[in-house]
C-alpha cells in the first residue's frame, strides 16, 4: 500500500547532503521551472489539486491565487513547520531526511508567487533538527541554488529560518506570522487575510512543509502525474503518522482514499497485544473520534472523513485499544488545548479551564448528571465564538468523545465510592 | 498558561559573548524590522548562559532598540525560555496524547520514586530539573524523552534507567 514520491529519498544513506540529493534528482527542474510563466506554474499547481496537508486541506494553488497583484510591496511566503498538533509528526522527515526536497519547493512556489524571502517557523523543540535544516540550507546558498540568482537564473531566493519557543498556538498561520514580528504568539482577527495583510503588513502566503515540498514532484512530472494517486477530489499522497496502540507505529507514505482499517491491519500491523479496537483518532487530537463501527467505512481522504463528520486533519492517526479511559483520554486532551490558549479571547481562556475542572471533577467521582450535561453545553457555547480556531480544535473532539461514550462519563458519575477509588 | 512572570536579577551586567554577537549582527539582516529578533535573541542568550535573567532582557531591548517590556512579553509566553536556571541536565517528558497511551507515565513515577523529582523541579544536587511538555512531535516512537535538546524515542523505565546512568 505504501508508495515513495515525497519520501523516495528517505531511506537513501545521505540524502540530506547537497551532493547525494543531486544525484537522486534534486534541483533538476529549475530551468523547467523558469522556462515556465508563473501564472502556468499556478495552473499546474491546481491541476494537481494539491490541497494544503498543514490540516485544513485548502487548495494550494487556489490559495495562491488570493494574493494581490501589483501592490508595490514584497510578497513573503512563510512555511510552516511548527507540527505540534498532538500525534503530527510527518514534517520533520522532511527536514531532516530531504531537506533539498523542500528549499527546492520554496524555489518553486516563490516563483509562482513572486516572493523573494522565506521564512521557514519550526518549532522550538526542533533543536537537532534546526541544524539540519539550517546546514542544508547553507549548502544550498554555497552551491548557488538560493541566494541572488537561484541556479543562475535572474530570480532572488533568500530563506531564513525563524525558530519558535514552545508554543502550539504559533501553528496558527497569523499567530506565527507574530511570532516572525518578534512578539507573542496572539492570533490576530480576520479580515484582512494574510494574503492581503500578513507578515510586516504584507502580502503573505503561509503553507505546510509537507504541501511546499510537494512542488518539485509536480512540476517534475506534472499534474496528471501527481493525479495517479489518491481520488478525485483528494489527489495525491500523505505522509501519515500512526501512533498508539499497534504494533508498528510509524510515519507512512500512503497514496489518499485507503480504507483506514485495511491500512491498520496491513501497514501498521493490527492492534497491539491482540486487543481489540475501541476508538480511531483520524487526523490528529483535534479531530472528532471514530467509533470502531465508523472505522469499518471510513477512507483516508478529505470527503469520507467529512461524510463522518470528522476531518482529514494532519493525517495523525492515533488507535485506542479497548483498555483506554475515555474520561482520562478527555482530560489529557482538555489539558493540552487549555495549556496552549494563548488567552486572548474569554471563552477559550476560561471555558477550557472549566471544562478541565469539571472532567476533573467527574473524574474524581464527585460528577453528577448535570456535569456531563454542561461539560456538553460548554463545547456548544465556546466553539466558533474566539478568534481562532484552537478552542474549536478542543471542543470539536471533546464533543465527539461525549456523544459516542458518554456511558463512560456516567459510569463514574453513577459509581459506588470503591469502583472509583480503583478507577483513580 | 502557567504564571512566568518572575524575573530573576543576578546582580551582573549581561552581554553576548563574541560568537553570539557576530550571530545576531549576521540575523539582523535578515529582518526588515529590529523587533523580529526578540526570539532569536532570547535563543542567543539562553544558549550562552541557559536560562534569561532579568539583566539579559535589559540587555536584548537595549540591543535592538525597543521596550523591555516587550522582551519581557516574549519571554514569558514562550514556554522554552528559561527564567531561571535548570538542572544540569534538563529533561522533558512528553505528556501527551500518544505518549500518554505508551506509558509516559512510568517514567514520571519512576523519578519521582527513585529521584524525588516532580515536574517543575529540580534535584537537590542540580543535577537534574524536570518539566512535562506537550506533544514534541515523536508520537510514533513514544513515548518520548528529551534531554539537554537530543530525542530519546521508544522509551520505557528500563532504558530510561540506563540513559540517566550516561549523564554525568
Ligand atoms: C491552533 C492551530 C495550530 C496549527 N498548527 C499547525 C502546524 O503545526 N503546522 C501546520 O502546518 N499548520 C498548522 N495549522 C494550520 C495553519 O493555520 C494553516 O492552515 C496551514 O499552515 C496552511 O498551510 P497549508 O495550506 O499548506 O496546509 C494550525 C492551525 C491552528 C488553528
Ligand atoms: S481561541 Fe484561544 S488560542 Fe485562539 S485566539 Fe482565542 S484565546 Fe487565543
Ligand atoms: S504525543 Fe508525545 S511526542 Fe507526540
Amino acid at each position: 500500500m505504501e508508495v515513495k514520491i515525497l519520501s523516495a529519498k528517505f531511506d537513501i544513506e545521505g540524502a540530506n547532503k547537497l551532493e547525494v540529493a543531486k544525484q537522486h534528482g534534486a534541483y533538476a527542474n529549475l530551468d523547467r521551472l523558469f522556462s515556465m510563466e508563473p501564472a502556468d506554474v499556478i495552473e499546474e499547481v491546481k491541476k494537481s489539486g494539491l490541497r494544503g496537508r498543514g490540516g485544513a486541506g485548502f487548495p494550494s494553488g487556489v490559495k495562491w491565487g488570493f494574493l494581490p497583484k501589483d501592490t508595490g510591496k514584497p510578497v513573503y511566503l512563510a512555511v510552516n513547520s511548527d507540527e505540534s498538533e498532538p500525534a503530527t509528526f510527518k514534517d520533520r522527515y522532511i527536514l531532516v531526511r530531504d531537506p533539498h526536497m523542500l528549499i527546492e519547493g520554496i524555489i518553486i512556489c516563490s516563483y509562482a508567487i513572486g516572493s523573494h524571502d522565506t521564512y521557514i517557523y519550526i518549532r522550538g523543540e526542533y533543536t537537532t533538527q534546526v541544524k539540519e535544516l539550517q546546514a542544508a540550507i547553507d549548502e544550498a546558498y554555497e552551491a548557488g541554488y538560493l541566494g541572488d540568482k537561484v541556479a543562475g537564473h535572474d530570480f532572488r531566493v533568500d530563506v531564513t529560518v525563524h525558530r519558535g519557543a514552545g508554543a502550539y498556538v504559533c501553528g496558527e498561520e497569523t499567530a506565527l506570522l507574530e511570532s516572525i514580528e518578534g512578539k507573542k504568539g496572539q492570533p490576530r482577527s480576520k479580515p484582512p487575510f494574510p494574503a492581503v495583510a500578513g507578515l510586516y503588513d504584507c502580502p503573505t502566503i503561509i503553507n505546510n512543509v509537507q504541501s511546499i515540498a510537494s512542488l518539485p514532484y509536480i512540476i517534475e512530472n506534472g499534474a496528471d502525474a501527481y493525479r495517479q494517486y489518491g481520488t478525485e477530489k483528494s489527489p495525491g499522497t500523505h505522509l501519515f503518522g500512526i501512533s498508539g496502540h499497534v504494533e508498528k507505529p510509524g510515519m507512512y507514505e500512503l497514496p489518499l482514499g485507503l480504507p483506514l482499517l485495511e491500512v491498520l491491519e496491513k501497514v501498521a500491523g493490527g492492534v497491539w497485544k491482540g486487543r481489540k479496537l475501541k476508538g480511531v483518532i483520524p487526523g490528529g487530537s483535534s479531530t472528532p473520534v471514530l467509533t470502531p463501527e465508523e472505522a469499518k467505512t471510513v477512507t483516508l481522504d478529505y470527503e469520507s472523513m467529512a461524510q463522518h463528520k470528522t476531518m482529514f486533519g494532519s493525517g495523525g492517526i492515533v488507535v485506542l485499544d479497548e483498555t483506554v479511559d475515555i474520561v482520562k483520554l478527555v482530560k489529557n486532551l482538555i489539558n493540552f488545548y487549555h495549556h496552549e490558549s494563548c488567552g486572548q479571547c474569554t471563552p477559550c481562556r476560561e471555558g477550557l479551564g472549566w471544562m478541565k475542572k469539571i472532567t476533573q471533577k467527574i473524574l474524581d467521582g464527585e460528577g453528577t448528571m448535570s456535569d456531563v450535561d454542561l461539560l456538553r453545553e460548554l463545547c456548544d457555547n465556546i466553539e466558533m465564538k474566539t478568534v481562532c480556531v484552537l478552542s474549536a480544535a478542543c471542543t470539536m473532539p471533546v464533543r465527539s468523545y461525549l456523544d459516542k461514550f458518554r456511558h463512560e462519563f456516567e459510569a463514574y458519575v453513577t459509581a459506588d465510592e470503591s469502583s472509583v477509588a480503583e478507577a483513580k | 498558561m502557567s504564571d512566568r512572570s518572575q524575573l530573576i536579577s543576578t546582580g551582573e551586567p549581561f552581554q553576548f559573548d563574541k560568537e553570539r554577537d557576530a550571530e545576531f549582527e549576521r540575523l539582523v539582516k535578515r529582518y526588515p524590522t529590529r523587533e523580529s529578533m526578540i526570539l532569536p535573541a532570547l535563543w542567543l542568550t539562553q544558549e550562552q548562559e541557559g536560562w534569561i535573567s532579568q539583566e539579559a532582557i535589559a540587555y536584548i531591548a537595549d540591543r535592538i532598540g525597543t521596550f523591555a517590556s516587550k522582551v519581557y512579553e516574549a519571554a514569558t509566553f514562550y514556554t522554552m525560555y528559561n527564567l531561571h536556571p535548570m538542572g544540569k541536565h534538563h529533561i522533558c517528558v512528553c505528556r501527551t496524547l500518544s505518549c500518554w497511551l505508551r506509558g509516559k507515565q512510568e517514567i514520571i513515577d519512576y523519578m519521582r520514586d527513585e529521584l524525588g523529582l516532580t515536574p517543575g523541579k529540580k534535584t537537590e544536587d542540580g543535577k537534574f530539573s524536570l518539566e512535562e511538555v506537550e506533544c514534541l512531535g515523536h508520537c510514533g516512537t513514544a513515548p518520548v524523552v528529551q534531554v539537554d535538546g537530543e530525542f530519546h524515542e521508544n522509551m520505557d523505565v528500563e532504558k530510561f534507567k540506563s540513559l540517566l546512568a550516561t549523564l554525568k
